[in-house]
């Protein structure tokens, strides 16, 4: 614990409690791979794109996830993804139309800070904008993406195959995530505070798993990833849920295993965590989607 | 049509099914007499030596180093475990993979009429268990196991 | 409307893998559905059919407890380029698929 308050301090935050200090971004990413290059000092950099395959101690899942993606599970999903891509408007328009560079090689800047709109942009909110512009409904424009009921969730998958077969056009990518406007920044805080504060009856901050306690494995069989490499899988199939899923289902249901309330899916908290976590994965690899635990 | 007349009269045969029956009456090779229908009665028993039996006729089996079993020691989720199996006995006809403790232990038999003696798979495994893989070869029942661990979830969600 | 059925082959210690994945439930008949508490029917691909340029390679006979979305793999040796591949499969409500490919 007292290392935890160690590093809150050492990320400009008193007590990890008390209001944000308007830390540097650069620094605090200086900060943060400094962190897991003193912890897992076998580890490189690149490796983290593989989450917590990539830890030590996690050799045996790693084969297994290694098994997996020589034919995965979500190439199904994928497929699916794939075609709404490539399926047209019905006033001729596509997907590609809506994006820069027809889509490709974009999504390494998600999120984004859109400055006329003033908040936080996520791949979902983009491609759902898309079929709006074009007059466009789908099961997910209208769906309750925080339900769980057969309904809702086959639209919040069709939502996170679209999402990741987007995310898809540029694996291999680096995360490179633009801080330039006081906005970002503002919202990369609020993020931040998210990140660092704890919630719920277990009284966990995402910092106490995903930092202190990464590599690990809580209670039998929830071995916890690094933060660093968090955001380059997503959107990911997890074993546990057998197909593709959102990154803020991720945040809902991580939310729920601490025992805390989970926030809506699409909220602008989740929109900010979601903006710190990725720029902190700054320089990684996009692997979405991928295999996690 | 008197199914339950027939099976009385052929109790204690492995010809309860019309399968059976043609392979009783030399129509078929034995080796294929389960491929020309599903075999419920394996698929459902509740035992591994039940499994066995109504598959191959007997639950005896010799165990062999020649059978190998490549899975995880670990699982890291008990829904999809993957297995693969593969032998250097010759004239290998079925290759079935059971899991012990599973409600039904049968999880697939495969026939081979052509193809090399190898099969994989990604099972489920309700819990630590050990799995079986046995291969008919030459008309003999040979085996080989293999304890896997499942750890069923850690925090929920 | 079809269940998407993936087939892939590759080169594995001197033979041809012929891998397939297919888009299933593969429901156990024990899953209860958390909105309704109504047990969820069994569906589970009963019967899996390799053919290799027309002949019958292997068959994999299948239960409840092969995983969801199930990837089945067998090997054959001695198969050339151009060797025609094609499976097809069966289940337990009568639905059925196939793929096909040829090996490289």
């Amino acid at each position: 614990m007292k290392r935890i308050l160690m590093l809150a301090a050492a990320f400009g935050l008193a007590g990890a409690m008390a209001p944000a200090v308007l830390a540097d971004p650069t620094s605090d990413l200086r900060q943060f791979r400094g962190f897991f290059q003193k912890k897992f000092p076998t580890v490189k950099f690149d490796e983290y794109a593989s989450g917590l395959y990539a830890l030590p101690g996690n050799e045996g899942y790693r084969e297994q996830w290694k098994a997996y993606n020589e034919f995965s599970p979500y190439e199904l999903g994928m497929a699916n993804g794939k075609k709404q891509w490539d399926t047209p408007f019905q006033n001729g328009k596509t997907f590609a139309g809506c994006f820069q560079n027809g889509g490709k090689n974009i999504a390494q800047h998600y999120p984004y800070w859109d400055e006329a709109g003033q908040k936080v942009r996520t791949a979902e909110m983009d491609l759902t904008d898309c079929l709006k512009k074009n007059g466009e409904t789908r099961s997910f424009t209208t769906a309750d993406l925080d339900k769980d009921d057969d309904v809702n969730r086959k639209a919040r998958v069709e939502l996170a195959e679209l999402t990741a077969y987007f995310y898809s056009l540029s694996k291999g990518k680096r995360i490179s995530i633009d801080m330039s406007k006081p906005g970002a920044v503002k919202a990369y805080e609020d993020g931040k505070k998210y990140w660092w504060q704890r919630r719920g009856q277990l009284n966990f901050a995402c910092a106490n798993c995903h930092m202190d306690l990464a590599g690990k494995n809580m209670g039998g069989n929830q071995p916890l990833s690094a933060a660093l490499g968090h955001t380059t899988a997503w959107p990911a199939q997890r074993l546990e849920w057998g197909r593709l899923e959102t990154i803020h289902w991720r945040y809902k249901t991580c939310n729920s295993q601490v025992r805390a309330k989970p926030l809506k899916h699409g909220s602008e908290t989740y929109n900010n965590l979601q903006l710190y976590e990725t720029y902190l994965s700054s320089g990684l690899p996009l692997t979405a989607p991928d295999m996690r635990n | 049509m008197t199914p339950i007349r027939r099976r009385t009269f052929l109790k204690g045969t492995l010809a309860a099914s019309a399968a059976g029956l043609a392979a009783a009456a030399g129509l078929l090779k034995p080796g294929l007499a389960r491929a020309a229908e599903w075999s419920k009665n394996a698929f459902e028993a509740k035992k591994v030596d039940e499994a066995l039996t109504n598959l191959f006729g007997s639950a005896q089996t010799t165990p062999s180093a020649g059978v190998k079993i490549k899975a995880p020691l670990q699982a890291e989720n008990g829904a999809v475990v993957p297995i693969q199996v593969t032998t250097d006995l010759p004239n290998v006809t079925t290759i079935a993979v059971l899991v012990e403790k599973n409600n039904q232990p049968l999880i697939a038999a495969v026939s081979l009429t052509g193809a090399a003696p190898f099969f994989s798979a990604r099972m489920k495994m309700a819990q630590t268990s050990d799995v079986h893989v046995v291969v008919k070869s030459a008309g003999k029942l040979y085996s080989a196991k293999q304890n896997i661990k499942v750890t069923v979830g850690g925090c929920g969600g | 409307m079809a269940r998407q059925t993936r087939i892939r082959t590759r080169m594995q210690d001197g033979a041809t893998e012929i891998l397939v994945l297919v888009n299933h439930p593969m429901e156990t008949g024990q899953r209860v559905n958390p909105q309704t508490k109504e047990k969820i029917p069994a569906h589970f691909i009963q019967k899996m059919t390799f053919m290799l340029n027309g002949k019958e390679v292997a068959v994999v006979d299948m239960g409840v407890a092969v995983s969801k979305d199930p990837l089945v793999g067998i090997r054959v040796k001695g198969a050339k380029a151009g060797a025609k591949v094609r499976i097809t499969w069966s289940d337990n409500k009568g639905e059925s698929g196939e793929a096909e490919t040829t090996v490289s």
